[in-house]
This record gives structure tokens, sequence and C-alpha cells, in this order.
């Protein structure tokens, strides 16, 4: 009778292995965003706990009751390197003073005599470029989606397509000396501005990065809209661009929006078209053809020169969260809208 | 105003015109890297070291830099996103709670920016792995693995391309019919065995085309190893992974930014830009290609 | 009825099958035969197929499906926890309403169930493979290409193709879903007569929309309406004389 062994269930060794393993390396992705809170955040903390410089040992404190043991060998780093000044001795190092005062300041100057470690100029810097980037590429990409999934003929959306896929490929330290080289001499020459490079030379590169995420997610959602919608509204006599205009577009609305917030995130982290096309001075002005220094182009240029531990490093990782919480949370509203569109999608509405 | 002929004309216009002038955007970036770069362009540009102080010579150098973080970055992501998505696609109970984390985990991981996995790299892998290691076996003088290394960048790109791994598999994953695993289950193949033998091998050129994707936008991606492996020049190739490495991105940064004499490393820049260009290109349309023939399959 | 209790090979006690809050499944109990063929009939969404993928549990596959009763095979309860899926599975074969061949070549098909189970002795398969596709009655018409893909076979080679793929585990039971539903009047003729001659060696439980069909091949046949089992019997009395109402009503096409 072979029906008794039925109930001697084995145990598969290698099935229940590869299940664990298969289950904790997809933890893995999981656990690298909590391991970028944690490690970011940690380095920028000293901040928070010592107002005072010479309190540096209190930061020490606070950190290994945070977190625990393995902190105690960073902490014995920090003060390696704290020691390792001292015996340098022979540049006199000034330790910033990062109190919230200093950080709402107007003045990014963290190498000079009295650091100042004012971040909103660095801030403005980023949001003016991003506004800039976003401004020429949202139009410009969603009009290009528009166009693609709903006018255009066959021939010309396979031209398209894969255009846009190279523009994607584009490394962005490509497009940043694109626009160190040619644009920025072609805007100079064009409006006659003092700078080579400032925001709107920045801004324009950058929107070369923005537009294929706008263009995909956009076109992505306006051909999500159901055919049984635009064909209610051809039927009754519409045209294809009344259709287009009244109809598609508005019932994409949901996806489009996400995909700006994308681009949005995208600009706002993105570094080296920055770093090489906007001229890097921290101005505090709003003035688009004046050289800008963004949060993510700061860091990019700092922080291969700074100490390890000092206040200006973790000032650095400061502004690294502050990107990282930004760019968070656009895409945790974007990712709202995107499967809010597609939760309607499947209930046909 | 709803019906007013000149709205359609603008809009259809319009429209045209914005695909026209990205279309345009991209032939423009295009041609005048290609014309800045061809005449510097030859063998021995890309078989040479930088000579005269980075004025002169070629590359050969940033190419084998390049070279060596993007493989060790694919050994390490692509089988660690091959895996996360056959958890996805084959494991995960689309309710599962855990799934659904992990799932906004990848996404969000693809949103952060470059520059701050490149913190990340910094602070976990060099200061926290890194300076734990040299404490447990180093001299506690010299620092070994506490500093940028080739092994690090790596790694850090490795976590950053992991979610372009991760869609590229599970798309792959979820076109393999569903009648083909119920198959394979009804003749009493377990799960494992019904991943390993149908689902994997059907999909396989997801899991080529989810590699190569992560390798092309590995290799044109420069912020996240500014502070954690590259270095502006070197005089020897990188012979271990604790050893510093030129690379390409990171060459033409340099090059254009910092180097006293700008105008006269022009050709060399072009030519760089070139070269990283053609690189991501290739292996861009080696993804394109393979996912068109993916899809035509699917299909099918 | 004719036969008795220790014929029964499969037996459900109560069978409720719940998809998330919506029953499929009503309290089904029944008995089925060895050695026989058992149509199972209805109208869509009637819950015969859930019933069929009940018996070798394929249903787990679907988040949220909840099942309470029993089903008895030869006396095991195969829902109770401590029973192997994958074991059961291997003993409980089943057919699908589409042919779904692996994209590998014919021989790689039917050695598939073997070589999950270990065996990899190159003249034993071949051995396994030639049998199976025998029993198939398929041998004579591919034996000269097993390294051909099996997607390259014609609709109702593939579904015989999928039937020797099925056998090579040498199952005890087959479960068929509409097996002949997608093929042409030929294929589904030599599907029907490759049932009539298994039927001695398995117990076939096989869905069919195809009244003429379940007539044809079956020796029991059940009527499934909205979940419930409405009436089970011989299949000549069944299409005869009908006990309850609403069976006479569907086999003489009044609704369905």
């Amino acid at each position: 009778m072979r029906s008794s062994d039925l109930y001697t269930r084995k145990f598969h060794v290698s099935e229940f292995l590869a299940e664990k393993l298969i289950a904790a390396t997809a933890f893995l992705s999981f656990a690298v965003i909590i391991l970028i809170f944690v490690f970011v955040f940690r380095e920028a903390l000293p901040i928070f706990s010592s107002s005072e410089p010479a309190t540096h040992d209190e930061a020490v404190q606070e950190e290994v009751e945070t977190y625990g043991e393995e902190a105690l060998g960073e902490a014995s780093q920090l003060r390696a390197a704290e020691e390792k000044e001292r015996r340098a001795g022979s540049i006199e190092h000034v330790e910033g003073n990062a109190s919230l005062r200093n950080l709402l300041s107007t003045d990014w100057q963290p190498v000079s005599g009295e650091p100042k470690f004012g971040l909103l100029p660095l801030i403005v810097g980023s949001l003016k470029v991003s506004l800039i980037a976003i401004l020429l590429a949202a139009p410009l990409a969603i009009l290009a989606a528009l166009y693609t999934s709903t006018f255009a003929p066959k021939r010309v959306k396979e031209i398209l397509k894969p255009a846009i896929e190279i523009l994607a490929g584009f490394p962005s330290v490509v497009i940043g000396f694109f626009a160190l080289i040619v644009l920025a001499t072609f805007v100079q020459d064009l409006f006659g501005t003092m700078y080579r490079l400032n925001a709107f030379v920045g801004g324009v590169a950058l929107s070369l990065a923005v537009i294929p995420i706008v263009y995909t997610i956009a076109e992505d959602a306006i051909a999500a809209v159901p055919k049984s919608m635009t064909e209610a509204s051809l039927a009754l006599g519409a045209t294809s661009w009344q259709t287009a205009l009244f109809v598609t577009l508005p019932a994409a609305t949901p996806g489009i929006f996400a995909a700006v917030l994308l681009g949005v995130g995208r600009a706002f982290g993105e570094t080296m078209i920055v770093l090489m096309a906007t001229g890097n001075a921290a101005l505090m002005t709003f003035n688009v053809t004046d050289p800008v220094r963004t949060m993510s182009a700061t860091i990019g240029a700092e922080m291969a020169e700074v100490v390890f531990g000092d206040t200006h490093y973790n000032v650095l990782f400061l502004i690294g969260s502050i990107l990282f919480i930004f760019t968070f949370t656009l895409n945790a509203v974007a990712e709202f809208y995107i499967r809010r569109r597609l939760l309607r999608k499947f209930r046909g509405g | 105003m709803r019906n007013a002929p000149w709205l359609g004309t603008l809009t259809v216009v319009g429209s045209g015109a914005a695909a026209l002038t990205i279309i345009l955007l991209v032939v423009v970036v295009m041609a005048n890297i290609l014309i800045g770069g061809w005449d510097t362009l030859s063998w021995e540009f890309l078989s040479a070291a930088p000579t005269e102080g980075m004025t002169a010579g070629g590359v050969f150098p940033a190419i084998v830099g390049t070279f060596l973080r993007v493989i060790l970055m694919s050994i390490v992501g692509v089988p660690i996103g091959a895996i996360t998505a056959i958890y996805l696609s084959e494991y995960a109970s689309q309710r599962s709670i855990f799934a659904r984390f992990i799932r906004f985990a990848v996404n969000t991981l693809a949103g952060v920016p470059a520059i701050v996995f490149g913190l990340f790299g910094l602070g976990f892998f060099i200061q926290f792995v890194g300076g734990g290691m040299d404490r447990a076996f180093g001299d506690g003088v010299e620092l070994r693995w506490a500093q940028p290394n080739l092994l690090w960048a790596s790694l850090t790109m490795a976590l950053m391309t992991l979610p372009v791994v991760i869609v590229s598999v599970e798309e792959a994953m979820r076109n393999v019919p569903r009648e083909l695993r119920e198959a394979s289950l009804a003749l009493g193949a377990s799960r494992w065995q019904t991943v390993y033998k149908v689902v994997l091998p059907n999909s396989i050129t997801g899991l080529l085309t989810g590699g190569v994707l992560a390798v092309s936008r590995g290799a044109g991606e420069v912020a996240p190893i500014l502070f954690t492996g590259a270095a502006y020049f070197l005089p020897h190739l990188p012979n271990s992974l604790s050893d510093q490495f030129m690379e390409l991105g990171y060459h033409i940064y340099v090059m254009s930014t910092q180097s006293p004499d700008v105008e006269a490393t022009m050709g060399i820049q072009y030519a760089t830009t070139l070269v990283l260009l053609l690189l991501t290109f290739s292996l861009n349309f080696a993804a394109v290609y393979l996912r068109y023939r993916m899809r035509k399959r699917a299909i099918a | 009825m004719t036969t008795s209790m220790d014929e029964t090979r499969i037996r459900t006690e109560g069978l409720n099958l719940f998809y998330g809050p919506k029953q499929a499944l009503k309290s089904v109990s029944v008995d089925l035969k060895k050695s026989r063929v058992t149509a199972l009939i209805g109208p869509s969404g009637c819950g015969k197929s859930t019933f069929l993928r009940a018996l070798n549990r394929m249903n787990d596959l679907i988040d949220d499906v909840h099942v309470e009763g029993k089903v008895l095979i030869e006396g095991v309860d195969i829902y109770d926890p401590k029973v192997d899926v994958v074991e059961l599975r291997k003993r409980v074969g089943m057919i699908f309403q589409k042919s779904n061949p692996f994209p590998k070549s014919i021989y790689e098909n039917v050695a598939y169930g073997p070589r999950i189970n270990g065996v990899n002795d190159r003249s034993k398969l071949d051995e396994m493979v030639e049998r199976s596709l025998r029993q198939a009655a398929l041998w004579d018409e591919v034996k000269d290409d097993l390294t051909k893909s099996g997607l390259a076979l014609s609709g109702g080679q593939q579904q015989r193709l999928c039937i020797a793929r099925a056998m090579a585990v040498n199952p005890e039971i087959l479960l068929m879903d509409e097996p002949a539903s997608a093929l042409d009047p030929i294929a589904t003729a030599k599907i029907e007569e490759l049932i009539y001659q298994l039927k001695s060696t398995y117990t076939i439980v096989i869905v069919t929309h195809n009244m003429q069909q379940a007539a044809r091949v079956s020796d029991d046949t059940a009527f499934f309406y909205l979940g419930e089992l409405i009436e089970m019997d011989e299949t000549k009395k069944m299409f005869t004389a009908p006990s309850k109402k609403q069976t006479e009503d569907y086999v003489t096409g009044r609704f369905g």
C-alpha cells in the first residue's frame, strides 16, 4: 500500500534552505534602506549632540548609547582622528561650531578661519536649479509623451522611443561635460550673462537628465488610460486631439504628477551635472544667471577633502540626510499616486 | 474653445515640436562629442597610460579601472538582484507585508541620489566595515581597508544598481506563463525545482538584460565613487581590492574641472567622454535588443 | 450503487472551499472509484474545475484559498498538515485545459518528472520516455524526432505529450481539466480513445463542457451547480434517467 507513505512528510533540507536563503537575500534591499538611514544620519548626528566644539566627548558618549558595541570602535576612531590633528599641530585647525544659528545662516564658508555652515544658500541653490530643470523638462517630456502615445505615426514612434532611451543612458558626467564646454559658452553668447557657469546653464543641463524619467512615466500613465474611455470619446465624434486633451490627459493626471515628482527628485539629487555646470559659488540670490552651489555638489566637491569626524564632515552628512529625506518623501508620494492610478485601472474606472 | 481648430493644431504641432526638440538635443550632444573626440581617439589612446602630467597619452588605466569596478559590481549585485526578483515573483504572496516592504524598499532604493550612496559607502563600508576589518586584522597603525578602494566603490555601486537588476529580472519572470509553473508543480516538482528548472531557464534573457543595464548605469555613474575609491592619477594599475583605481567618468570630471590647463587637454577630454559614451551605448543597445527579443517571445 | 466501499479511491467529505470570502464549493461529498472514469459536468463557474484542483491541492498556489472538510485519497486526508504535497502531486497527475509543454525537447518534457525524482541514468530514462509516449499513443508519431521542441507539435500531439509527461511519474490518479476543449474533432477523438485505454491502469477524473464527451468517455458522471454537487451516478443513468430536475434540464440542454 503506497498511500501510507503520503503521511511521512519528508523534510526537504535543500527546499527549506533555498526558501530561507531567498527570503533573506530579498530582505537585503530593505536592510540597505535601513542601513542608509542609520549610517548617513549617524555621521550627521554629532552636530545635534554638541553645540560647543569642546564637547566632542559627549557626542561620543551619545553614540555609544545609541549604537551599542560597534560604536565603540567608531568612537576610538574619532578620538584617533582628533589625536592625529592635535599632534599635527602645525596648522591651527579650528573646530567649527555647527549650532542651529550657524546652520541657518546665509554663509557657506566651511574652511575659513571661522567656519560658517549656513545651509540656506545650498538649499536655495538646489531648489533653484531643480526648478529650472523641471520647468524646462516637464512640459517637453509630457508633450512628447502625449505625442508618442496619441498622434505619432508608427515610424516616428520607432525613432522617438529609442532616442529617449539613449538620452536616459547618457552618463551624467557626459551631460555635465557637454554643459561645461559647449552649453555654457552658447548660453553666454546668446544672453550675454556675466558668468559662464550659472544656475540657468546647470538647470538646462539637468533637464536633459530629467526628461527621460518624466517622459517614461508620463508615457506609461497615458498608455494606461483604458482604451474604452478614448474609444467612447472618439465614438461621440470627438477628434483625436480633443480626446487627447480632454479625456486622455485628465485621466492620466495622477501618473503624470508622479512623473513630475520623480523628475524633481532626480534633479534634486543629481550631482555630477550641477557640480560641473553651475559655477559652485554659494551665493544666496534668486537671480538665475548667478553661479550657484547645490547641496549635492557641495558634498561631491568637499567630501574628499574633509577631515573624517570633524564638524565640516558631519555637516556634509547632514546635507546628505536632507537630500535623502527629501527624495525619499518625493518617492513615497509619487508611488502613492502611481499605485492609486493602477488601482483605478484595475477597477476599470 | 473646445472645438477651436487652432487649439487642435496647437496641440498636435506643439507636442510634435516637443518630441522633435528632444530628438534634436540627443543628436546635438552626441554629434558634439563624436566630432570633438574622433580625432584624438586611436588605438594608442585606448592602450596607453596618461603621460606628461596627464596632458598627453591615453586612458588605459581608466578603462581598466572602469571594467574592474563594473565586473566586481556585477559579481555581487546581479545574483542578489536576481534572487530578490525570484523572491518577489515566485515566493512572496502578493499580499504579504514582508513582500510589500521589500517592494517599497526597492522603489525607494531606485530613487536614492547617487551621492547619498557615496556617503553611505563612506560611512558604512569604509568607516564601519573597513574600520572594523583594520582593527581586527591590521596592525593598528596603517589603514588598509578603512580608506577608499576598489572593493568599497564596487560594493556601493552594486547596491545602487540593485533595483535595475531586480526590476528587469522580475519582469522576465512574470513573462513566464503560469501554465508552465503549474505543469511542473503538478508533476510533483517542488517550488525550488520549478524555479530552477522552469522559471529561471525561461528568464535568462531578462537576467542578461538586467545585468547589462546595471553595468551600463554603473559604468556611467561617478558621484558614488568620488570619495569611495576613484583616484585622480595612479602610476600603476590596481592589483588588489584595497587599491584605489582610475576611472573614465572620474577622469572626465577632473580633467575638465581641475586640470591647470583645460584648453590644452580638450582633445583628451572629448576622446575620454566619447569612450565612456560608446561604452554605455553599446551596453544599452545590447539591453534594448535583449529586451525586445524577450518581449517578442513573451507575446508569441 | 453497485460498487463497494473498498473500491473507493478518492472520497471527499463535506468539502468547502473559499476564495477569500467567496465560497466556491459547498459541502461536496463524493466517492470516486478505481479503474473508472468520472466526468464532472456543469455550467461555467459551477466549481467543477475548482473541485478537480482541490484533489491535488493545486489551489494551494492561489493566495487566500481556504479549505474545510476532508479529501481522502486511499483513506489519507490530503489536507492533513503531515501530508507532503509534493509527494501527493506525484501520485495525482494533472492534465490542463491548455496544453502546456515546457519549451524543451519532446524527450526532456517526458523526462522532466523522472529527473526531478533523481533518475539520471540515461538508459533508464530512455525506457521511461518510450513507455510513457507509447502509453500516450504518441510514440509512433514522434520516435524519430525526440529532440524536436515539444512546442513544434500540433495541438493534439502537445496534449498527448502532456499526458505522457504526467504518466512518466507513475501516478495512480489522472485529473484532466477539459483536456480536449482546444482541440479539433480528430485530435479530440484520439484523446478520448486514449482515456478509454488508460482507465484500466488509472483512476481518471475529467472535467468537460461537452455532454457528448462525458457520455462517450465516462463511467460515472457528477453534476455540479453553483458550487454544489447536485447529483452523481453512473453515466448511463445520469443521461437517461437522472433523479434530479436540475440535472435533467442541464443534460438535455435546457440551460448552461
